[in-house]
């Protein structure tokens, strides 16, 4: 930290390197979080295929479901995009819309992943059925709750954005927001992937 | 409803047990002994405003050392009790069950709330100093990571008077730790624990992990670091890629227990050997965590002792970033036995060996270090000394545990267990030990009385070969671990019981030296001698170039560096008669205190104890609650405040005035 003369500016900088500093700790977080889907992940390839004699990924999954999850998804990650442009140009009314529309999207996303989980229930399908089962509904259940989690969050920022509007410390807490947000995007490709595909396939 | 409440109670309550009922009764004597002093000296304002919301990284490190001091008393009494009734065949002291309960519990805590938490004191108390900087990274984080540690540790240790305590041994296998085996609330004690002080010791782990990389004093580039925050630096690596596979573990052993899935069950196609490999990439690291930090701070106590710069500086960071690499792939050594392919354990016992080499790098730099020192043998030196052959014997035998073949023979045995300890004890108490005394003046402003310190040094080491060297012996004559008696057949014509014996003494002994340390401590803080000068041992580092205890903002003026051991280096100039430059004092920023921390690991608490006894009731509000707590937080914007000027103005002429 340079030795600023006036009070002002000091506190400026104090303030901006803390807000920086708060970036570079987030994205360590993302890291420990990619660890925890890596477990996750890696305990799906094990029991994929200890169903214990009940059906599959194969015979479970509706695909159209799930692509139309996807695209929400996909889609949202790019409005959260469109949301941070709005950011850098200072313009809050819009970067508020744009955070609506992605939080719409999530909700979305989640509602329809509850529907899959309830209609196979329904089936009796449950995760006390058999590993396979557990471990599936445990990885994609994880990432559910993180958009959950992702979701609440957005609602509070858009409500601190309509308060206080564009500063230095709500620039970084929507930098830290997108950046999850894209984070359980990619996920989900991975689990699209890994889950689904290689499942019906 | 009375026959409801009666029977209720009989569940919740555990009893039947003498040491329970005494634990039922010491526990309500200290809390309203506790209660009955705070109000009667009005001291709970002062409590809350000084210690519960602060967020000042000195006194999270005390209340850690205190915390994991009182840990390693309940630990070593499950030791004892153990050892107790191990030390005669056919001993009647401990049922076979109470003391599957007494070593899961011991291995737990000493592990979990006794290590770990030391380890963080001394990250606490020492590491920003060091760094010359004003504070950790993210110090509400920092506060938080405490009392989730706190709760964590507290709702573990309730089990021993509520519920029941887990018996599955520390690292919890499965079936043993599934519904079908261990169907009482013990084993959900021990997850909710250990999860809730987990995710507290990984926000450590970053919280550090930036600190070292963002906020070093200017000048003091990487590799001009100490050597004790280098293996912070590596230890928080190896937390931050590890405590997530625990978080995971613990969870997936949760649902299976919870909501009846099948991960590491029996039946339904789940498979106990993936929770035995979790465990193990998250349990082998663990060791080297809480061990590293411990080769830091020998090699600050050699080099400050020897008046030395450190031997092989270079040498030494490279080895402790490689162990904390390599340590990750050596989990399966722990199951040699366990039907993995010849190729499979090859692999893992070729990789285990390897730690053996950067480690032995470290020893002989120590070794150099003192070579043609002026040595002195001071507390902290001591311990270093009484360190070194300890570690190299255990370091000996855990190459012998690494071969895989070998292995057949002290699997689960006694050598293993006589190994184990003689790192943990040797390595990691001995290490934090010599920590403690070596930064105790600077945290608390005197030291720690010598002629005491020597008693407890001896009483421990004696102690420790006494307990430990018969078990190796015991080891190859076949006696297993967690056995919890034998027969007068094995005892006296196998000639066990004679080494079981004196390996009873011998823990007995090691008790004795922690007496010795608590009547030194309490001896100390009345007479102790006070460190006046901030510099007591002649250190070498930015830690000693402030007063002690240091100010709440630790450097009135940021210390620009340009050497290592940047301390010594402006001693030196100032022999020669160099003056430093005149500075301007500024505001100093600096973070408020919070009380959401505090809170929201108390809802944590409330979260955890529902889980535990199936009440959802009580469950849910608190995670309510948590999430209420990071709104709460999400939502507070004035959280710092800038010092004045004349306000450092005055704090240091008192400080120094009574310095120099
Ligand atoms: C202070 C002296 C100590 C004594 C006398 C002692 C004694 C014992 C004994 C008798 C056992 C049970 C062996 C068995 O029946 O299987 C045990 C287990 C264990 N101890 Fe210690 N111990 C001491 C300190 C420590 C420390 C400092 C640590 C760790 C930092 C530690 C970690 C463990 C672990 C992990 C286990 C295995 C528990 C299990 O089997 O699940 N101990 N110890
Ligand atoms: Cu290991």
């Amino acid at each position: 930290m340079a030795h600023a003369t006036t009070e002002h500016s000091h506190a400026h900088e104090a303030h901006e390197s803390h807000e920086s500093l708060k970036v570079l700790g987030f994205w360590i977080f993302i890291v420990t979080d990619i660890l925890i889907f890596g477990t996750l992940f890696a305990c799906y390839a094990v029991l994929h295929t200890h169903t214990n004699g009940g059906p599959g990924a194969k015979e479970l999954f509706e695909m159209p479901g799930v692509i139309a999850e996807t695209f929400i998804l996909l889609t949202s990650s790019f409005t959260s995009g469109l949301a941070m442009l709005a950011l850098h140009k200072g313009k809050v009314k819009q970067l508020i819309a744009w955070l609506a529309v992605t939080a719409v999207l999530g909700a979305a996303f989640i509602g329809l992943e509850l529907h899959e989980f309830v209609v196979l229930v329904e089936e009796g399908h449950k995760i006390s059925s058999n590993a396979f089962l557990s471990a599936f509904y445990t990885l994609v259940g994880t990432h559910g709750l993180h958009v959950m989690i992702g979701l609440v969050w957005m609602i509070a920022l858009m409500i601190q954005l309509s308060r206080r509007g564009i500063t230095e410390v709500t620039t970084r807490k929507v930098t830290n927001l997108s950046l999850y947000w894209h984070f359980l995007d990619v996920i989900w490709i991975f689990v699209f992937t890994v889950v689904y595909l290689m499942g019906v396939m | 409803m009375w026959e409801n409440i009666k029977e209720f109670a009989s569940t919740f309550f555990v009893t039947g047990d003498p040491l329970i009922y005494g634990a039922d009764v010491a526990i309500v004597l200290t809390s309203i002994a506790i209660v009955f002093v705070l109000t009667y000296f009005k001291k709970w304002t002062w409590l809350w405003r000084e210690w519960i919301t602060t967020v000042d990284h000195k006194k999270i490190g005390i209340m850690y050392l205190i915390a994991s001091l009182l840990m390693l008393f309940r630990g070593g009494v499950d030791a004892l009790l153990m050892r107790t009734q191990l030390a005669l065949p056919n001993m009647k002291f401990l049922q076979a069950d109470h003391y599957n309960a007494v070593f899961t519990t011991h291995g737990t805590i000493m592990i979990l709330f006794m290590a770990m938490p030391l380890m963080f004191a001394l990250f606490n108390l020492v590491v920003p100093l060091q760094l010359g900087a004003r504070d950790v990274a993210y110090p509400f984080l920092n506060s938080l990571s405490f009392w989730l540690f706190l709760m964590g540790a507290m709702l573990f240790n309730l089990s021993f008077v509520i519920g029941g305590s887990p018996d599955a041994g520390w690292l919890s296998y499965p079936p043993l730790s599934e519904l079908s085996h261990s169907p009482g609330v013990g084993q959900n004690f021990y997850i909710w624990g250990i999860q809730i002080s987990g995710i507290g010791s990984l926000a450590t782990g970053i919280n550090f992990l930036v600190t070292i990389l963002k906020m070093r004093a200017p000048g003091m580039k990487m590799m001009k670091m100490p050597l004790f925050s280098w293996s912070v630096l590596s230890s928080s690596i190896m937390i931050i890629f590890a405590f997530p596979i625990l978080t995971v573990t613990l969870a997936l052993l949760f649902l299976d227990r919870f909501l009846g899935a099948h991960f590491f069950t029996m039946d339904l196609g789940g498979n106990p050997m993936l929770y035995v490999n979790l465990i193990w990439m998250w349990g082998h690291p663990e060791v080297y965590i809480v061990v590293i930090p411990a080769f830091g701070i020998f090699s600050e106590v050699v080099a400050t002792f020897s008046k030395k710069k450190i031997f092989g500086y270079k040498s030494m960071v490279f080895s402790m970033m490689l162990i904390s690499i390599v340590s990750f792939f050596t989990w399966a050594h722990h199951f040699f036995t366990m039907g993995s392919s010849a190729n499979v354990n090859v692999f893992f016992a070729i990789s285990t060996m390897v730690i053996g080499i950067p480690t032995g790098v470290k020893v002989f730099n120590w070794l150099f270090t003192m070579f043609r020192g002026r040595i002195t043998i001071s507390q902290p030196m001591l311990w270093t000394l009484g360190f070194i052959p300890c570690f190299v014997v255990g370091g000996a035998t855990g190459v012998m545990l690494a071969v895989a073949p070998a292995d057949y023979q002290y699997h689960n045995s006694y050598f293993l267990i006589a190994h184990f300890h003689q790192v943990l004890i040797g390595g990691v108490v001995f290490g934090y030990l010599a920590g403690m005394y070596y930064w105790w003046p600077k945290v608390f402003g005197f030291k720690l009385d010598d002629r005491l310190g020597k008693w407890a040094f001896w009483m421990w080491n004696i102690g420790f070969y006494v307990c430990f060297m018969p078990q190796y012996a015991l080891g190859f004559m076949g006696m297993t671990r967690r056995l919890y008696t034998y027969g007068s057949d094995t005892g006296w014509d196998l000639g066990w019981a004679p080494l079981n014996l004196v390996s009873t003494v011998g823990a007995f002994l090691m008790g004795i030296g922690f007496i010795f340390q608590v009547w030194q401590i309490s001896y100390s803080i009345r007479k102790g001698e006070r460190d006046l000068t901030g510099d007591p041992w002649g250190g070498r580092t930015l830690e000693w170039s402030i007063p002690s205890p240091a100010p709440m903002y630790n450097f009135a003026v940021e210390p620009h560096v340009t050497t290592d051991d940047a301390w010594w280096k402006v001693k030196e100039d100032r022999a020669k008669g160099i003056k430093p430059a005149p500075v301007k004092l500024e505001p100093i920023h600096m973070p408020k205190n919070s009380a959401i921390p505090f809170i929201m690991s108390v809802f944590w608490f409330i979260a955890g104890f529902g889980f535990v006894f199936d009440w959802m009731w009580m469950a849910i509000p608190g995670l309510v609650g948590v999430a209420g707590c990071m709104l709460a937080r999400s939502f507070s914007y004035d959280t710092d405040y800038y010092i004045p000027v004349d306000e450092i103005e005055r704090t240091e002429a008192a400080l120094r005035g009574r310095t120099v």
